[in-house]
């Protein structure tokens, strides 16, 4: 038979090639794996496609991006316990730390690249029904009685630990506030919550495909695209006083490039995101852009509303300890006399 | 134990060692490689990961609502599997196939459509929250869905046994005087009796495990409506493995000593 020699001569041939050749031209396309959280799928399924061309016009090379989704403290799990990621691109900075800690790449990441190496932000929002029948405007509303309020838990999801973030800081801005009154009002708001999902889209799912509770709190860009998938009609975004500034950060991960020869294509990739092009997507998929000039040119998508940032709680080291872990600020809401 | 005494049926050493490496590969390695992991913590660690309130809180509801849906499984899937035995009726092949259902979905698939059932603006639901009931969310849902779950065990061990279980006995109790209910109390329970028991367990083993049906419809309130399993969860997703190792232990140790009680019980009742 004819056709297995073919292939057989063709693989060798190829397998001499690369040996000769030191620019990668084998036969099979280089391939690069970004490993994301959960609301991100519909951005980069449009970034991969302009990234994919623009480095075919650059370079000659076609490539292929593959993309994994899942919580973002999941997908950190993941890649520490062995899935390939090249890059990272998680909800919060905490999660590629734990990959630094434990010596996946260098622990200075986050100063690799430019702001804080977040090349977009989001904050985060209320989305409530249709004409705001509870009246739902900034967080002493969501104490009022009766209302209930949809977050998924703050140990399993990072987007609800931005959430979190967002009534301390708002809670912590009120005159005369004590640790003891920020903490009342974080018991009192999570005794609205009737349902902890364990992640920012099941509490999406809960909220806006249950009909359950008044309002969510949802990250900026899942609740554009809740009214985009569901209807404008159906429900309203509400922009509290005060909300927080969230940081998604994005890594090369060093053992892995390394051990792939991956590295100027995952770096090439990641600042792809800082162009004006990568930065266009962004918005367009409502993340708040980096860029100035993008940033005006959307400025009547993203109204500015006053921001703490992760840097008022401490870091993320302190606020993980102080709130998330076990036995911290969230664990305390739950556990009576105590 | 004599290994070496000839056996009549040929193969003995043979099967035996398939036996001893597939139960080692598949059963008893990555049961050690369980138990091995929570010892970084040390023994005061481990005590200290396990009696923490909210850990003690979802032993109690993964425990309590699994023996609750085994206790209202046994009578449930008695009289379904007598019915599926005993009677002939249109559409028993289509009903006997719906038995299995519960075993052949996807766990999650199952939550879904039990919590868009139970929430309340769902068909069951809404008819529920004007009585004051509500299962979507709150600890009765971990009870129906872990009932769901576990009624194909009950059904499809005690279908053999009612097979086998000889009619003439219950015709005897009948000619001799006894009424139907004297029948069923003295002669057809007692008979079946180990093989309820043994379904009760196998019930129980399984309520105590699952987490794709129960975390959709739990709620996954801490101290109210978190079950065991996800709990295991949270803590991986806080890459405290040895913590979630713990927990695992501990259901398991706690699982395999309640199975070991009914056990017993069994034969203790089939030789009565």
């Amino acid at each position: 038979m004819a056709t297995p020699l073919l292939t057989r001569r063709a693989a060798i041939g190829a397998a001499a090639g690369t040996i000769v050749a030191t620019a990668a031209h084998a036969a099979e396309p280089t391939t690069l794996l970004n490993v994301s959280y959960d609301p991100t799928r519909e951005l980069y399924r449009d970034f991969n496609r302009a990234f994919i061309k623009a480095w075919k016009a650059k370079t000659g090379e076609t490539i292929v991006v593959n993309q994994s989704h899942n919580g973002s403290g999941a997908s950190a799990r993941a890649v520490l316990d062995g899935l390939p990621a090249d890059v990272v691109t998680l909800a919060l900075a905490a999660d590629i730390d734990a990959l630094a800690k434990r010596g996946l790449l260098a622990a200075d990441w986050q100063t690799r690249l430019p702001d804080n190496a977040s090349p977009y932000t989001s904050t985060i929002v209320f989305l409530v029904r249709k004409g705001n029948p509870k009246q739902i405007h900034d967080w002493p509303d969501l104490l009022k009685p009766g209302v209930e309020v949809i977050t998924p838990n703050p140990k399993t999801s990072g987007g609800a630990r931005w959430n979190f973030l967002a009534a301390l800081a708002w809670a912590r801005r009120q005159p005369g506030a004590t640790d003891a009154s920020v903490e009342a009002y974080i018991r009192a708001l999570f005794h609205q919550v009737p349902v902890l999902d364990t992640g920012a889209r099941g509490a999406t799912t809960s909220f806006a495909q249950r009909d359950l509770g008044d309002v969510l709190l949802a990250w900026e860009n899942e609740a554009f695209l809740v009214r985009k998938e569901f209807g404008e009609t159906d429900f309203e975004t509400v922009l509290p006083s005060v909300s927080v500034l969230a940081e998604p950060p994005v890594a090369v991960v060093d053992s892995v490039v390394d051990k792939r020869g991956t590295r100027k294509v995952a770096e090439a990739y990641l600042q792809y995101l800082y162009t004006p092009e990568g930065q266009e997507i962004a918005a367009r998929n409502f993340y708040r852009p980096r860029d100035p000039a993008i940033a005006a040119k959307y400025a009547k998508v993203f109204p500015t509303i006053t921001l703490a940032t992760i840097k008022d709680f401490g870091g993320w080291d302190k606020a993980q300890t102080a709130y998330f872990a076990d036995g911290g600020l969230f664990d305390r809401i739950y556990v009576p006399g105590k | 134990m004599r290994l070496a005494r000839r056996s009549v049926l040929p193969g003995f050493g043979l099967t035996l060692g398939l036996t001893l490496t597939w139960i080692s590969l598949i059963v008893l390695l990555p049961l050690a490689a369980l138990v091995l992991r929570p010892w970084e913590l040390g023994i005061s660690g481990i005590w200290h990961s396990l009696t923490e309130p909210r850990v003690l809180a979802a032993l109690r509801l993964s425990f309590g609502a699994a023996a609750l849906a085994a206790a209202i499984n046994v009578p449930l899937g008695l009289l379904i599997a007598w019915v599926m035995v005993r009677y002939r009726f249109p559409g028993r092949g289509l009903a006997d196939s719906v038995i299995d259902m519960p075993l052949a979905l996807p766990t999650a698939v199952a939550g879904i459509s039990l919590t868009a059932l139970f929430a309340p603006k769902g068909w069951i639901g809404a008819l529920l929250v004007p009585l004051g009931i509500k299962v979507a969310y709150t600890p009765l849902g971990v009870l129906v869905a872990l009932i769901f779950v576990g009624l194909p065990f009950v059904v499809r061990m005690l279908e053999p046994v009612i097979v086998d279980l000889p009619a003439d006995a219950e015709e005897a109790a009948a000619t001799l005087g006894a009424t139907r209910l004297q029948t069923l109390w003295r002669v057809v329970l007692p008979a079946l009796g180990p093989t309820l028991l043994a379904g009760f367990g196998a019930a129980l083993a399984r309520g105590v495990g699952e987490y794709g049906s129960v975390i959709f419809i739990a709620g996954n309130m801490p101290m109210v409506s978190e079950i065991a399993p996800l709990l295991i969860v949270i803590r991986l997703e806080q890459l405290d493995y040895a913590g979630a190792a713990a927990l695992g232990v501990a259901t398991l140790v706690l699982s395999f000593v309640i199975l070991l009680l009914i056990n017993r019980l069994q034969r203790r009742f089939a030789r009565s």
